[in-house]
């Protein structure tokens, strides 16, 4: 058990990846991590929603984060999905591959670059800089926001 | 919380909702003993579990309310105040509830105001010269249940008990006497909690999921040993599901307890007399459903209460009992149940509702004026609308209908309204009995599935671009010929943009053919597999706002599919939604009337700059042609037509059959004949109520109308029949004697369409525009061999003239046949046993001939 200094100084990371880059979900908020097979499409929703899928005997709504985070397609990925849950609602986040999950301290972190693009500025809480790249922390709740980056796209 | 205590609470609310209910009751019918022994039962159950439970303000409280009842068993008058007091007494035992079930104890405070109120009105009537008024005797009308106390063992058991004047801590005789009579009551029912039964309801959902996976299996699968057990799981699964729906079936009475207190007390408040009638308390619905209209039934309540209902003087004057009367009633009608919220008021003010719908800027007022009565009154489920001028504690805020419709929506249920000025107005409610679990038909479209709820899908019709039933368009608009009506469609694919755009409307496929109320339409699929039960699943939240869909569920094989909304397809449309269901029979009658009144025209341009129009139903089919295949002998035009030489007639001199490019043509046909009006353009299809002017006196056009805001002829097709063929009309009269026909209808633009008809099958025709008219007609000693008569007709209808000419010897052998725009199931049936001999829609020009020759020919043999 991690005391309650390091609590607050490091994190538990799931790192996934979507397209090249590298993305980190609080540990916390991920409930399983698992292997998408049949998805159904859900015609007029948002283009964020990859559709939905049965998980167990539940009903889940997946998310696309590709999509969601302006990561063009090439056709690979989006093969494995993190579950989360909000507001007693469970979600699929699809994603490419799932990595290692990382402890990561504030003397890696840095905010948000100004620059970054609009879509992942709005849902990145920081980054952190690793030996063999960046890594994005996704905020889970703002992901699941779908409309404001609706309206602003 | 303590498990007693919980108990205690959840029992006390129950009894309370009932005791409020019993008391207003009792205070109508003083002299029912077994109304009072029922609330002496219930207080003294509080009042001894208070005591067990150690919750000495509720027990004070309790008996002394307890002691003012025990004058009414004393035989003292009931009046007003007293129950008034001790309704005030349940109040505060129910604030005093509520705070133990936050705080778990008692809450700091007095209640010796309201005891030293109650004390000295129980006082108060134990003067003697009442006192020597009559006692009433006490007998129970029916055998006791088991678990009941006879009206002594109660008497002893309340003498018996101590009030809190006595002072006595709980550990003595009351509470066990309480807890023995639970036991007893125990042994025939018990307590479960809503979560044991909604995980029940969840297991077997997923049960029942199970059995559709292995059935799924099972079908795959020629022959295997599996199949007989998996019969038999499957009926067994069948049958617990519908003993698990059982459990959570609930009385709508359950519903109902509050409202006798509240319109007692919005009564007093409003000063009226009003009385509340409830029938069908015990119709049994799922409990969820029983929550989600709890809310909408009171607040219709009040506002029937506040509204509806007029002042006494105000009853008076225009006639009506000074006591005015709502009605609560609900009953089971196939799947549903329906529940009607009635009263007998002023109605619903239409020109207020008008008023405030342009206000609000709802509708303009143009189309407002198109409005019937019942379309206006609809819009007071509209947000903002109020028609009263005062904003009351009670109602008139105009936040309310709306909310009482979109609560009504979520369940998968329907509103309707009536409303008769001075009359009253009845609010009707149709809801699903279960939301849980649905029978569905499972189709394709662009390779996906969907579920579409079995209960308003009415049929399948196989369509192929070359088939029997194929999908015609009339401009842009896809429509379905089927059973001699115009099925509007939507193609699947296009409504959900599923694929290719290029795609989306191909005509081959099936149509599910939807009923939603009065009105039908087709969804046309791809493919149709089988029908399921499904178990609707909410949708997720951010799929919530997709008004197509309604849920979604999982397949037998493990998929997720989307659940079809009925509603949110016929939305679609851009129809008027239809606000619901009409179950009462005049309410039918009258939605019939309105529809019979609406007619579809198609509308085209020939010729003259104004448009021109002709009643869709007599188009057999539109034709766009290459204006090269357009033959020309002399001054007469022709072209092959489905291996025919059809002629073409151009309406009035200055249309041009045109030598290049395409030519739109009309085309009716007539059994085997066919004929096409040339015209220069089609511009629209609309359904309209619309007034005809016949004073017209220019050939081929039989009047005109204002359709649309514009000036339109309405053409005679009659008049351009025999131009197309010289023997039209005379091929099909038989060349007999002719017969005398009497044709019946209000609207003179029917008449002078279908006198052409029934002349050339050979009858000389008379014509009445009312049903009175034709009466006296017949009774003048007009020899009729034949009566074809509309039924939707002002006063005397088509089924009072037949009952009017059947109840005469002279008269009764009439041979009749009924004209109806909107033939349904119900209408047809009061149709015979009125004494139609045949009922023929009315636009079913073939139907009509083949109807009068059928009853022309058994005419001859009785003449014979």
């Amino acid at each position: 058990m991690p005391d309650t200094q390091s609590q607050i100084l490091s994190s538990e990371y799931v790192t996934v990846m979507i397209g090249s880059q590298l993305f980190g979900l609080p540990i916390s908020r991920v409930q399983d991590v698992f292997v998408l097979q049949q998805i159904t499409r859900v015609p007029l929703a948002s283009d964020d929603i990859a559709g939905v899928i049965n998980l167990r005997g539940r009903i889940v709504t997946a998310i696309d984060l590709r999509r969601r985070l302006g990561v063009p397609a090439d056709g690979r990925g989006g093969a494995m999905a993190v579950g989360i849950e909000s507001e007693g609602e469970s979600y699929g986040l699809v994603i490419d591959a799932v990595g290692e999950v990382l402890k990561l301290g504030i003397e890696t972190a840095e905010p948000v670059p100004v620059n970054l693009d609009e879509r992942l500025k709005r849902v990145a809480s920081g980054v952190h800089r690793l030996d063999n790249g960046l890594l994005v922390v996704l905020d889970v709740d703002r992901l699941l926001d779908l409309k404001p980056i609706e309206l602003a796209a | 919380m303590d498990e007693l205590l919980r108990e205690f609470l959840t029992e006390t609310h129950e009894s309370l909702d009932l005791v409020d209910s019993g008391l207003v009751r009792f205070e109508q019918e003083p002299n029912n003993a077994e109304i009072l022994a029922n609330i002496f039962r219930l207080v003294h159950t509080i009042k001894g579990t208070c005591g067990f439970l150690n919750l000495p303000r509720l027990a004070a409280l309790a008996h002394a309310a307890e002691s003012l009842m025990g004058r009414f068993r004393d035989g003292y008058p009931v009046t007003q105040d007293a129950v008034s007091l001790i309704l005030t007494t349940l109040d505060r035992i129910k604030e005093i509830l509520d705070a133990i079930e936050t705080q778990q104890t008692e809450p700091a405070g007095t209640d010796d105001n309201l005891i030293a109120r109650l004390d000295a009105m129980a006082e108060a009537m134990s003067q003697p010269a009442a006192h020597a008024g009559s006692l009433v005797y006490q007998v129970l009308e029916r055998p006791l249940k088991p678990g009941e106390a006879t009206l002594d063992e109660l008497e002893r058991a309340f003498r018996e008990t101590p009030g809190p004047a006595a002072a006595r801590p709980a550990e003595t005789a009351p509470g066990r006497f309480v807890q023995s009579n639970d036991s007893k009551i125990a042994s025939q029912s018990i307590r479960v909690t809503v979560e044991t039964l909604e995980h029940l309801m969840t297991m077997v959902s997923e049960l029942v999921l199970t059995r559709n996976q292995l059935m799924e299996l099972a079908r795959r699968q020629a022959d295997t040993d599996f199949k007989q057990p998996l019969q038999r799981l499957s009926n067994v699964t069948a049958e617990l599901q519908e003993g698990v729906m059982k459990t959570r079936m609930q009385p709508i009475g359950n519903a109902w307890q509050k409202l006798p207190r509240l319109v007692r007390d919005l009564s007093s408040e409003l000063g009226k007399q009003i009385e509340l009638e409830m029938q069908g308390a015990e119709t049994e619905l799922d409990r969820q459903i029983l929550d989600m209209i709890k809310d909408p039934l009171t607040h219709m309540v009040r506002n029937s209460a506040d509204h509806g209902i007029e002042a006494p003087a105000q009853r008076l004057a225009a006639g009506k009992p000074e006591r005015g009367t709502i009605r609560l009633a609900a009953r089971h009608e196939g799947g549903h149940i329906i529940i009607e919220v009635s009263d007998d008021g002023r109605g619903l003010d239409t020109r207020k509702i008008r008023s405030k719908a342009i206000a609000l800027g709802l509708a303009p007022e143009s189309e407002l004026d198109k409005m019937s009565d019942a379309q206006i009154q609809r819009f007071i489920f509209a947000a903002g609308i109020s028609t009263s001028d005062t904003i009351t504690g009670i109602s008139g805020r105009g936040v309310g209908m709306d909310v009482v419709q979109s609560n009504i929506d979520q369940i998968g249920g329907t509103i309707d309204v009536k409303s008769v000025p001075g009359q009253g107005t009845v609010f009707t409610i149709k809801i699903p009995l279960t939301l849980a679990i649905i029978s569905a038909l499972i189709v394709a479209a662009d390779g996906e599935r969907f579920a579409i709820p079995q209960v308003a899908v009415k049929e399948l019709v196989r369509v192929r671009g070359d088939g029997e039933h194929r999908v015609e368009r009339i401009k842009d608009t896809p429509v379905l010929r089927h059973r001699n009506k115009l099925l509007p469609l939507i193609f699947l694919r296009k409504f959900l943009r599923l694929g290719d755009p290029a795609e989306h409307e191909s005509g081959n496929g099936f149509v599910v053919v939807m009923q939603i109320g009065q009105e039908s339409f087709g969804i046309l699929v791809d493919r149709v597999f089988h029908t399921e039960e499904i178990v609707v699943k909410p949708l997720a939240s951010k799929l919530r706002h997709i008004q197509a869909f309604s849920g979604n569920t999982i397949l037998g094989d493990g998929a997720v599919i989307m659940i079809l909304d009925p509603n949110g397809v016929a939305a679609a449309f851009g129809s008027a939604r239809s606000a619901g269901f009409s179950t009462d029979k005049s309410a039918e009658s009258e939605a019939q009337a309105q529809t019979a009144k609406k007619t579809a025209l198609l509308i085209f341009r020939a010729g003259s700059p104004s448009p021109r129009a002709v009643p869709l139903s007599l188009v057999t089919r539109l034709e766009e042609v290459d204006a090269r295949s357009i033959e020309s002998v002399g001054d007469r035009h022709l072209i092959q037509y489905r291996g025919h030489l059809m002629p073409l007639i151009c309406p009035g001199e200055c249309v041009r059959v045109r030598e290049s490019g395409t030519q739109p043509l009309l085309v009716f046909s007539d059994g085997d004949r066919s004929m096409a009006l040339v015209v220069d353009q089609i511009v629209d299809i609309v359904e309209e109520e619309f007034e005809i002017e016949v004073s017209d006196r220019r050939p081929g056009i039989l009047g005109s109308a204002i359709v649309k805001g514009e000036a339109t002829d309405i053409v005679d097709v009659g008049h351009y029949l025999p131009l197309a063929y010289a023997d039209w009309l005379g091929s099909s009269a038989p060349k007999r004697i002719r017969r005398h026909l009497l044709l019946v209808d209000d609207s003179a633009f029917f008449r002078n369409m279908l006198v052409p008809v029934l002349r050339a099958a050979g009858f000389s025709v008379t014509t009445a525009s009312s049903g009175q008219e034709a009466f006296g007609l017949i009774r003048g000693g007009g020899a009729f061999d034949l009566v074809v008569t509309d039924l939707q007709m002002p006063d005397m209808d088509g089924i009072a003239l037949a009952h009017a000419l059947r109840a005469e010897p002279a008269t009764a052998k009439i041979p009749m046949i009924a004209l109806s725009t909107m033939p349904t199931a119900d209408m047809i049936d009061r149709v015979r046993r009125a004494g139609f001999h045949d009922f023929v829609a009315k636009f079913d020009r073939q139907g009509l001939i083949a109807a009068i020759k059928e009853q022309a020919d058994p005419m001859t043999s009785q003449a014979a």
